[in-house]
């Protein structure tokens, strides 16, 4: 070989790794190739650990990928879902745009609305995976919505959460069945309620549902924010804080960190009603002696706040396929009922259980139930989430009034 | 070979914090192209500024870093001064190695617990005195003004100042200078504060300072324990950095910038007292009164430290009790049932974190250590004095984390090196290795020369007599600053979770994750388990060195014989 055209062959080589992408992304459209391409693949999974219960049945799934799909499942545990996507931005920033440490993201809301917008996520895949036919989206279109946006296949849904309140029958046996009769309620028991800190999400939560009940103008709170309504829209929300403020724990001078944290002060004693985006929370937090015996779960009488979440995969994810096998088999009849499972972790199935094959069906029956746990028909009266830019507005003009104390 | 040590040792410290330092730099300024934004512009400033309470979270970081600090510095003078000889002085000196281990979130939760208005303390009067059947609804943990998160900072400072006041006393030749002042009349406390502490201060400033840098910017502890309308200005950019809201990382980048500032401004006002105290302490230091005031510096100094250590070690009880805790509700003091579940479930997920924490630390202070030995014994052979330039070895332990890690991990990205073990390992050894120093070059320079110099004149080579003579009288301090450097390593937190994309686990990231689950008795399992850890470590550098059969007092009893 000539030394010139052994260059220009080096060069060439060079050229086609440097464009070539390291691994082809698989079309989900032929599921057998992507099954193919995720055998041997390590999936890393960020999701948030803050929950043994959780972290045991991602522990379990990683058992079953490995056993049938050979795809190693890789748990990384975050305290904070949008530091993964902080990540990512980084990583984009950085123009590493094939080889990124993240290929899973237990997702939802602004996060997800966040990506879409800068363009960070993988997709449409999600409707091609063979187990999304299951949830049939046509009737539950809560699969295909997050926050109101569609999701357009960029996310694949994984369970429900709903707002879930709960009270120590000991304490009380009256527990306000609306926002307006918390109030009331608060009065009569002052420092035994509180919501956590803004910006954190369940407290964020807490804000949209009160909004939803106060507000004669619901329709305007699922399309983005207008500046010029935001004032007239949020103010009984604000008037009503004003009110209920001096009621609470620590009389609103301070406010629990986090959702979680409710469930500790509840366990300390020092409140008698709280509430969780989980509703199995309360049972489970009673099996492992958080709570006592005698507390018991409930939904307000309009309904409360209820969503969807989601797994979404990175664009610059180096093991798309294994994410996507993970991403399906999460959605297997098999999963979604070791889910639900109050002694496995207690989160609601996506799928729609009533159309499954019989045989199916009855590996959801197997779970027991819980005399805290809500009834599973409770919650059929779930408000849908306004729109993402909501909770960023109704955030900072919390901040800015309530910041401070 | 040996020559080269000083410069590698800066080269690995100061080339990530400036790069870090610079990625945030550039956006706090409006350079971020990612977001399309490359014009420079002010706008993340003006959006800082308009964030309420920017003021009150700036305050309470300079405060409470400031307040804790003197605090700290005072408890350990004062207890150096009134309890040298004493039983007191021989037990706390002991306990100081393990409670400098114990990570600074597992004593935050634990401190959180014991004085909130439904933990321990207030379970230890109720209600048989105090008549609460219910917590009172009292802000106690997460006071506006930063009392709390102060107090619990002073827990962790107080060990580390003490520690290093001990490596640095032998050189001064106390006992010495007591016994003269002493024949002079002045009681025996008086005596110390007059003539040991001026010569001490020096030898800990830089110590000092690095608890000043700790404390200004600290997160684990703020969460947890400093204020939340608003948070400490480190918990918000924390909150900032990782806002879905991706627009907000130029406000989060300026926030880092000003953390810098706050840091650096805590560090000139320290310095001013530093004079100022010069100036007036310098007629009460030659004033000739040898006895007014003895009787309050030694109670204050003898409970002052006293009851630090004992709050530590009841937080670490009651964190302990909620390990095994079955249901324990306000106001019993005890829990009503006891259970193994905790740490029986827990156990599957320990071997992974477990290893991964042992490489870690093992690997970035062997690392450390072999840097740091290098660079002393070339500053031995030399015969160099200790040079200024050394400041920069303490560059990590005075730029504020959060100021620099996020635009260090974007450096890295950017240099195409990828998230692993390895980028974790090099990120440990940027605060490894000054505290290493920090433990060590004083132990080392105090070493007699002369028993070199007898070695060489037996026809020893230098190499050979480091190995023979050197080591081995070194033995005990080297490691002792093993296994602070292993501490140091087992409680990194944001190092580990973003130079290793969150995929190499330790127990320290397991435990902060679990944590944001609030589930007390796990994280009473993980912060046990965490602060066991380094225990094991110094337990180790008790006892190897007497198992080696090595003169551990060696370095002392040299000296006095010189």
């Amino acid at each position: 070989m000539k030394p010139r055209s052994a260059l220009a062959t080096a060069v060439a080589l060079a050229l086609i790794t440097l464009t070539a992408p390291a691994v082809a992304a698989p079309d989900p459209q032929e599921w057998e190739s992507v099954l193919e391409a995720a055998d041997g693949q390590t999936v890393y999974w960020n999701a948030w650990g803050g929950d043994a219960r959780t972290n045991r049945y991602i522990a379990w799934v990683a058992a079953q990928m490995q056993e049938s799909y050979g795809v190693r499942v890789e748990h990384v545990k975050l305290d904070d879902t949008s530091s993964a996507v902080a990540r990512v931005l980084g990583e984009q920033q950085a123009g590493n745009d094939s080889e990124g440490s993240i290929d899973l993201i237990w997702i939802n809301g602004e996060n997800f609305a966040a990506m879409r917008e800068q363009d960070l996520l993988f997709g449409p895949f999600a409707e091609s995976l063979p187990n999304f036919a299951l949830t049939y989206p046509e009737e539950n279109p809560e699969v295909v919505t997050d926050f109101t946006l569609p999701t357009e296949g960029y996310e694949s849904p994984w369970g429900k959460a709903q707002i879930t309140f709960y009270y120590d029958s000991a304490q009380t046996d009256t527990p306000p069945q609306s926002i307006e009769a918390l109030f009331a309620w608060a009065k009569e028991h002052p420092g035994q309620f509180s919501y956590p800190r803004i910006p954190d999400f369940t407290g964020s939560t807490f804000l949209k549902q009160a909004l939803i009940e106060l507000t004669d103008q619901d329709e305007a709170l699922y399309a983005p924010v207008e500046d010029a309504a935001f004032e007239e829209i949020t103010a009984p929300l604000w008037a009503y804080l004003d009110a209920l403020h001096p009621h609470l724990w620590r009389s609103g001078r301070s406010f629990p960190e986090s959702g979680p944290n409710l469930r500790t002060l509840m366990s300390d004693g020092e409140l008698s009603l709280a509430f969780s985006f989980y509703p199995t929370d309360a049972a489970v937090a009673v099996m492992e002696y958080e709570l006592p015996e005698s507390v018991r779960s409930y939904v307000l009488e309009d309904g409360t706040l209820g969503n969807v979440h989601f797994v979404a995969i990175p664009y610059n994810s180096p093991h798309k396929a294994g994410a996507m096998a993970l991403a399906n088999f999460l959605l297997s009849p098999e999963a979604q009922a070791q889910k639900q499972s109050l002694s496995m972790w207690g989160d609601r199935s996506v799928l729609a259980i009533q159309q499954l094959e019989p045989s199916d069906q009855a590996l959801f029956e197997q779970g027991e139930s819980h005399p805290a746990a809500l009834p599973a028909d409770a919650l059929s009266n779930t408000l849908a989430e306004p729109h993402p830019s909501w909770m960023n507005a109704l955030q900072d003009a919390w901040l800015e009034r309530y910041g401070v104390n | 070979m040996l020559r080269l040590a000083p410069l590698l040792i800066i080269a690995l410290l100061v080339i990530p914090v400036t790069a870090g330092l610079g990625m945030v730099l550039l956006p706090a300024f409006g350079y971020l192209p990612v977001l399309g934004s490359e014009q420079a512009n002010l706008s993340a400033w003006q959006m800082l500024f308009a964030q309420p309470g920017l003021g009150r979270s700036v305050a309470v970081s300079f405060a409470s870093g400031l307040a804790s600090t003197a605090l700290a510095l005072l408890i350990v003078v004062l207890f150096l001064a009134a309890s040298q000889g004493t039983w007191l002085d021989r037990s706390l000196r002991r306990l100081v190695s393990p409670l400098l281990a114990i990570p600074h979130a597992a004593v935050a939760f634990g401190f959180a617990f014991l004085i909130a208005p439904s933990g321990l303390m207030a379970r230890f009067i109720s209600p048989w005195l105090s008549g609460w059947e219910s917590p009172p609804d009292a802000l106690i943990v997460n006071d506006p003004w930063g009392l709390a998160l102060t107090f619990g900072l002073v827990l962790k400072e107080a060990p580390f100042l003490l520690l290093m006041s001990l490596a640095a006393l032998p050189q001064l030749q106390a006992e010495q200078r007591l016994r003269l002042a002493r024949s002079l009349g002045y009681a025996p406390t008086l005596a110390w504060l007059k003539v040991v502490l001026p010569s001490l201060y020096p030898l800990i400033r830089l110590p000092v300072y690095a608890v000043i840098a700790y404390a200004t910017s600290v997160v684990d502890m703020a969460l947890i324990l400093g204020p939340r309308l608003p948070p400490t200005l480190s918990v918000s950019i924390l909150g900032w950095f990782n806002d879905p809201d991706i627009t907000r990382r130029f406000m989060a980048s300026a926030a880092a910038v000003l953390q810098l500032g706050v840091t650096l401004a805590a560090l000139l006002s320290w310095w001013l007292l530093e004079q100022l105290s010069r100036r007036l302490s310098h007629r009460w230091l030659t004033n000739g009164d040898r006895q007014r005031g003895e009787a309050l510096f030694t109670v204050t100094g003898r409970a002052g430290l006293t009851l630090a250590s004992l709050a530590a070690l009841a937080a670490l009880v009651g964190l302990g009790l909620f390990s095994v805790a079955g249901f324990w509700r306000f106001p019993e003091l005890l829990p009503q049932s006891f259970t193994f579940d905790h740490w029986q479930r827990s156990a599957d997920m320990l071997a992974g974190p477990l290893v991964n924490t042992a490489l870690i630390a093992l690997l970035s202070t062997g690392l450390a250590a072999v840097l740091v030995v290098a660079t002393l014994e070339n500053e031995q052979r030399q015969q160099l004095h200790p040079t200024r330039s050394l400041w920069l070895l303490y560059l990590p332990l005075l730029v504020p984390q959060i100021a620099f890690l996020y635009g260090l991990v974007v450096a890295a990205e950017r240099l195409g090196i990828r998230p692993q073990l390895a980028l974790v390992v090099a990120g440990h050894l940027l605060f490894v290795l000054p505290y290493v120093y920090l433990s060590l070059a004083e132990a080392y320079r105090r070493l007699d020369p002369r028993w070199l110099y007898i070695a060489q004149s037996l026809g020893v080579s230098r190499r050979r007599a480091f190995w023979r003579v050197r080591l081995p009288l070194m033995i005990a301090p080297l490691l002792t600053a093993v296994a602070v450097g292993l501490a140091v390593s087992i409680g990194q937190y944001l190092p580990t979770q973003l130079l290793g994309a969150g995929r190499v686990s330790t127990v320290t990231t397991e435990a902060v994750a679990l944590a944001s689950g609030g589930n007390r008795r796990l994280i009473g399992v993980w912060a046990l388990v965490q602060a066991g850890l380094p225990l094991v470590g110094f337990m180790a550098a008790v006892a190897l060195p007497r198992w080696l059969g090595a003169p551990r007092r060696a370095p002392l009893n040299v000296q006095r014989q010189g």
